[in-house]
């Protein structure tokens, strides 16, 4: 089992440095002066050098990137080229509202999609079983900007029930449990739910039907055991994989958010990924896109590592 | 008289009533989607889309692009724009029947162009096997790692808005996800026994890739790929509707949305049209992709 999780951490160290070097060329790979967002159009020669030595653009590729990468490893993202705050900060204070964004639509998705995908693997070819089919195409399907779009419409425009957009009254942005805040939540939290809800639906839907399908059951039944029983090894051999895609969704969502933040107005990542895109603020993308990338990764090899130890047949192949 | 001909050979033999000329992996394929109700309401709405779209030009009820500072906004039902006009006051039904020509082609082109991209990574990784395999799969498992949304995000936002760079961008979001598919069947179909006879019977590499490898790997690649699309539907729409993409005026689903996102609160139902429109090509595409899947028997 060790070796296994060792292994399998030592896996992720190539990825990560491979995942930061991509974020690192990002700002290489944009067109013109990565500076030309703060640069006056009649900047003299003397001041753009001086501002490409003080962020760093005049030494060679591998020498900026060991650099960045050392900084990035004590917490140094850079400096935002629009507001000139550190990048950490200003991703520190987003990253809360998006995981707890994401984490709200997982638990949402995840539980409808499983009770639909559970019923539906148990009573296949029948009206639910259907009906979580239509789930799992339309979840796949919508587009969840879009949806976001029509909640608002109905639920705030019309209906008047919910705020449309932001994260507290009067545009705060810091969080309180309490329903006024959490209100502000629902609207983005079920839109996003959208989008696991068919996978998980569709996965577990299978995962129930071939289980149910193999002979252990049978022998289950033929033992006398009752419905009550044979569910309980039913859970059990669909959970490991079951909480592989939820923990990949999960994942998904982090760095999925950008557009229903964007519909919402919701202060997280994709906010500030907006925000970044829009004033050409490269550090800000690049620092954001990196603190998301290396949190879906983390959250690959913590599932992987769940999921050996819930099923030790992974471990061996 | 010891060499036959062909054809004599096949006169010697008797008749056969039990052997039934197999009509062939393609026909049979065909055969079952045709068969397959959803998959072939899906092929309609697909093939409808596509044919207004190219014909858009000519079938465009008013200009497109002609703005109108007195009819801005107006309802669906109005006369002359049915379907109402947009914030410039712009026909709406004109620029969605419009629209749909960049919205397709940013949805489908992407994935073509990983499908031979990608294959082509995969088949050679999964055929060579050793250090050629590893420098290739670990390459896409960096891409592999990022979720996709945010690889699409992260390149278009870095390269700036339009048609090219989002093309470039979904290109390469594609590519890990069906690289991968396309190593794991070639890895499996190089095992096979008949890929170990040909190899001993002295069949080139090249050979045994074109002849054997090929026609088996590329359904199961293929029938991936077009799950893609919806997807790349949706992503690419939504790099517009973040204002990366399709640059104004240029009408595109994704742009729409987001500009008629303003007018929520005074048009709703017209503002959610470019969405409906989004999601009734999303839904086709997947709906035509799991017939597809279903008929060519890909696990």
């Amino acid at each position: 089992m060790l070796t296994f999780v060792i292994r399998r951490v030592l896996y992720t160290v190539p990825i990560m440095l491979g995942v930061s070097f991509l974020c690192f060329m990002l700002v290489h790979i944009a067109p013109g002066d990565p500076l030309v967002s703060i640069l006056p159009p009649d900047a003299s020669a003397e001041l753009q050098k001086q501002l490409m030595t003080l962020y760093g653009f005049d030494r060679s590729l591998p020498v900026q990137f060991g650099s960045w990468i050392w900084r990035a490893l004590h917490g140094d993202l850079g400096t935002s080229i629009a507001t000139g705050r550190p990048v950490a900060h200003e991703v520190a204070r987003a990253v809360g509202n998006t995981v707890m964004l994401a984490a709200a639509a997982t638990v949402i998705g995840f539980v409808l999609g499983g009770l639909f995908g559970f019923v539906a693997g148990y009573r296949r070819h029948t009206w639910i079983d259907r009906a979580a089919s239509l789930v799992s195409v339309v979840g796949v399907s919508v587009p969840h900007y879009w949806l976001g779009m029509v909640l608002v419409i109905i639920f705030s425009a019309k209906l008047g029930w919910l705020p449309a957009t932001g994260a507290g009254p009067d545009g705060s942005d810091a969080w309180v449990w309490d329903y006024a805040h959490m209100q502000f939540l629902i609207l983005p939290a079920v839109t996003m739910s959208f989008i696991p809800m068919g996978i998980i639906a569709r996965t577990v839907r299978a995962l129930v039907a071939d289980t149910l399908a193999q002979e252990f059951v049978v022998g289950l039944r033929a033992r006398g055991l009752s419905e009550y029983a044979i569910f309980r090894h039913v859970v059990k051999n669909c959970a490991p994989t079951a909480l592989a895609v939820m923990g990949l969704q999960l994942g998904y969502l982090l760095g999925g958010s950008i557009l229903i933040e964007t519909v919402f107005s919701w202060p997280g990542t994709g906010f500030l990924l907006n925000a970044a895109i829009f004033q050409r603020d490269l550090p800000l993308l690049q620092g954001t896109i990196l603190v998301l990338a290396a949190f879906f990764v983390g959250l690959n090899l913590l599932v992987d590592i769940v999921q050996g130890i819930l099923d030790p047949r992974i471990e061996r192949s | 008289m010891l060499v036959t001909s062909p054809d004599a050979a096949a006169a010697a033999t008797p008749p056969d009533a039990a052997y039934v000329r197999s009509r062939g992996h393609a026909a049979n394929v065909v055969r079952k989607l045709l068969r397959n109700p959803i998959a072939m309401g899906a092929a309609a709405v697909i093939l409808l889309l596509i044919v207004v779209a190219v014909a858009a030009p000519w079938l465009t009820p008013a200009d497109p692009f002609e703005t109108s500072m007195f009819h801005r906004l107006s309802p669906i039902g109005t006369p002359g724009s049915p379907l109402g006009t947009d914030e410039l006051g712009r026909d709406l039904l004109s620029r969605l029947m419009l629209g749909g020509r960049l919205s397709l082609f940013m949805g489908i082109v992407p994935v073509l162009l990983a499908f031979f991209i990608a294959s082509a990574l995969g088949i050679l990784a999964g055929y060579a096997g050793g250090l050629t395999n590893s420098a290739i799969m670990r390459t896409i498992d960096v891409l592999y790692a990022f979720p996709s949304v945010l690889l699409a995000i992260a390149l278009s936002g870095a390269l700036g808005a339009g048609i090219v760079n989002a093309l470039t961008s979904l290109t390469v979001v594609f590519i890990p996800q069906i690289a991968r598919v396309a190593e794991s069947v070639t890895t499996q179909v190089r095992r096979s026994d008949y890929v170990d006879a040909a190899r001993a019977s002295g069949a080139s590499p090249f050979a045994i890739v074109r002849v054997h490898v090929l026609g088996n790997v590329i359904g199961p690649i293929f029938v991936y790929a077009t799950s893609l699309i919806s997807v790349s539907m949706i992503l690419a729409s939504g790099l517009s509707f973040l204002g990366l993409g399709v640059t104004p005026p240029q009408p595109e689903w994704g742009l729409m949305l987001n500009t008629l996102r303003t007018a929520i609160y005074v048009q709703p139902a017209l503002a959610a049209l470019p969405g409906v429109l989004i999601f009734i090509t999303s839904i086709a595409f997947n709906l035509f992709s799991d017939g597809l899947r279903a008929a060519m028997e890909v696990k």
